[in-house]
């Protein structure tokens, strides 16, 4: 079971605005494989790159060159919608991972239906449903469960991002991508939101990748770290090594992996923190 | 009470359309103008096969399916081609000119002494012979309509009006429900127009001009009576706001305007209709000011007591 390869990426590169003056090679050969169960974090400064492999992950942004491969099939020119059946998402807005007019419940039953086939004749919300997502709801501790209900535009950022999360394990997938998931949460809501992204990640043995731009949640989170600079891998920490990992060492790291010095004010705060 | 019942009779009709275009309006978020080609078609349809004698149900059938044909078209150049949608419409509203031209063979079809869909109730006057079938069709497509949006697939229909990059994340097929609600649209919008020519007693090639319009007001006048409501009652609210759209027409009529300007009026009266949430907000909002103008006199009053207690 562990040590197979979940995921595979070979050589990858995109380019945004190819052959304009405002040209970026956002990714530089990435080569990254991923085996089963690992729960990866992510940093690295603004503009690294780091939203851009995720997407290229997730099929939201077409692969200009390399390959991907995804439990042994290559899901390189496949669509988000394909690869849905295989990858679970959670974006940064709370606004992007639910259907703002839909229940909770519907917003769930969509979830639970994750890349199968929509049948013209199953109900879409079925009663039977119900005691599973209710279930749900209530490991997460905001009295949620009695909301099944309710248009889940109505809720707090906080609650649908608990929500969407829950949504992106009701069907088990082979990658789960969360790409700075808690960003847009205050400092409480966040903390929440991250021990619950730990305890399913856990619980549901799921294989995980998680961008953060926290130095710290990404040394306490997860069993392997990443580091992005200027769309490459600099650094690429698992195992023991990584759970004694500190702040100044990380940022010693990047230091002597990147060419410059770090001068990105935005991961010297996080590393604050 | 003439034209009541009268108005009742034409609402009922044209709340079948209004419904198909709440469905691009409200769940795709689109004007689909491909409305006002996709009425006359299954008015050139309906009337056409009539006129030679066929089975008046089967015409309306044939009608109502020309309009999903239609809404398959619009949906193809809206999702594969990514066409505006605004602009797909229009493609396909003139392309259907030509072929309803084609359908009919001549501008005006007459329908006088034939057999429709509203004869089996002959008993009845003409005017509640529209409202029995009208009632009728106009139930069907109700229970059939919240069905579908409670399934899987009309669950998942709805997502992606609402938000199409989380649908795709989840594994919905985004292009293709989108095809679905314009094909179902488009052909609830021909299902009207084949009744309204069969209502009429003709058919004419100009006949959707304005449609949509009208289709809106109706629409509009629901939603501005009951706010936010899940679909079901929604629809009860359209087929109200149809039947009041008509009655405020009749009396327009009835009060002496002539009919040429009618179209001014259903512009004008649209847009007043839009504009009802943003007066809502004003008034709102002049009435809160006006209470906190009261609110800071009783302030300063209370201050200018202390200065003198001073
Ligand atoms: N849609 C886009 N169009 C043009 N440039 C983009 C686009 N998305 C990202 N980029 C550029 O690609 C680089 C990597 O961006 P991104 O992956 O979003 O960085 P990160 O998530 O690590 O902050 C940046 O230089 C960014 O400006
Ligand atoms: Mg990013």
């Amino acid at each position: 079971m562990k040590n197979t390869p979940v995921l595979t990426i070979r050589d990858l590169h995109q380019y945004f605005e190819q052959g304009t003056i405002n040209e970026t090679h956002a990714l530089q050969g990435i080569n990254l494989t991923i085996t089963e169960g690992e729960f990866v974090t992510i940093i690295g400064g603004n503009g690294a790159g780091k939203s851009t492999l995720l997407n290229s992950i997730a099929g939201t942004l077409p692969i200009d060159t390399g390959q991907i491969v995804l439990d042994g099939k290559d899901i390189t020119y496949d669509s988000v919608t394909k690869r849905a059946r295989w990858i679970a998402r959670v974006f940064q807005d709370p606004k992007m991972g639910t259907a703002q007019r839909l229940s909770v419940a519907e917003n769930m039953a969509l979830a639970a239906k994750r890349g199968e086939h929509h049948s013209l004749f199953r109900f879409g919300t079925p009663r039977s449903a119900r005691p599973r997502f209710q279930a749900a709801l209530k490991r997460l501790n905001l009295g949620l469960e009695d909301r099944l209900d309710t248009e889940i535009g109505l809720l707090s950022g906080g609650q649908r991002q608990a929500i969407t999360l829950l949504m992106a394990t009701l069907q088990k997938p082979e990658m789960l991508l969360l790409d700075e998931h808690t960003a847009a949460l205050d400092p409480k809501t966040s903390a929440t939101v991250l021990h619950l992204t730990e305890q399913l990640v856990n619980e549901e043995d799921l294989t995980a990748l998680m961008i953060t731009h926290n130095m710290q949640d990404a040394i306490k989170y997860g069993n392997r770290l990443l580091m992005l600079d200027h769309g490459k891998i600099v650094v690429d920490i698992a195992g023991e090594e990584k759970k004694h990992l500190t702040v100044p060492q990380l940022l010693d790291l990047f230091n002597k992996a990147s060419q410059e010095e770090l001068t990105d004010d935005e991961l010297l705060l996080s590393a604050d923190k | 009470m003439d034209i009541l019942l009268s108005s009742i009779s034409q609402g009922l009709i044209w709340s079948i359309m209004a419904i198909g275009v709440y469905l691009t309006f409200r769940i795709l978020d689109i004007a689909d103008m491909t409305a006002e080609g996709a009425f006359p078609l299954g008015a050139a349809f309906a009337a056409s096969l009539i006129a030679n004698h066929a089975n008046p149900w089967l015409a309306t059938l044939v009608g109502m399916l020309g309009g999903m044909a239609a809404g398959l078209v619009s949906g193809l150049l809206y999702t594969r081609l990514r066409i505006p949608a605004l602009l797909t419409g229009i493609l396909t509203l003139t392309g259907l000119y030509s072929i309803n031209l084609r359908i009919m063979g001549k501008a005006n079809i007459a329908l006088l002494n034939q057999t429709t869909v509203f004869s089996a109730f002959a008993q009845f006057s003409s005017t509640m012979q529209v409202i029995i079938v009208g009632a009728l069709l106009v139930a069907v497509i109700m229970v059939l309509l919240v069905l579908f949006f409670n399934t899987e697939m009309g669950l998942a229909a709805r997502a992606v009006g609402d938000n199409p990059d989380m649908s795709a994340a989840n594994g919905v097929h985004v292009a293709n429900m989108q095809i679905v609600i314009y094909m179902i649209s488009n052909g609830l919008i021909a299902l009207a127009g084949a009744l309204m020519a069969q209502s009429n007693g003709y058919a004419d090639i100009s006949m959707g001009v304005g449609t949509i319009v009208i289709a809106l007001a109706a629409i509009i006048i629901g939603e501005v009576l009951v706010r936010n409501l899940t679909l079901g009652k929604r629809i009860l609210t359209i087929i109200i706001g149809a039947i009041i759209y008509r009655l405020i027409i009749a009396l327009v009529l009835w009060a002496g305007v002539d009919p040429n300007d009618l179209r001014l009026f259903y512009a004008a009266l649209l847009t007043v209709l839009l504009a009802v949430p943003l007066m809502r907000q004003l008034t709102k909002q002049y009435n809160r000011r006006r209470a906190n103008r009261i609110h800071i006199k009783s302030l300063n009053a209370q201050a200018a007591k202390e200065d003198k207690a001073k």
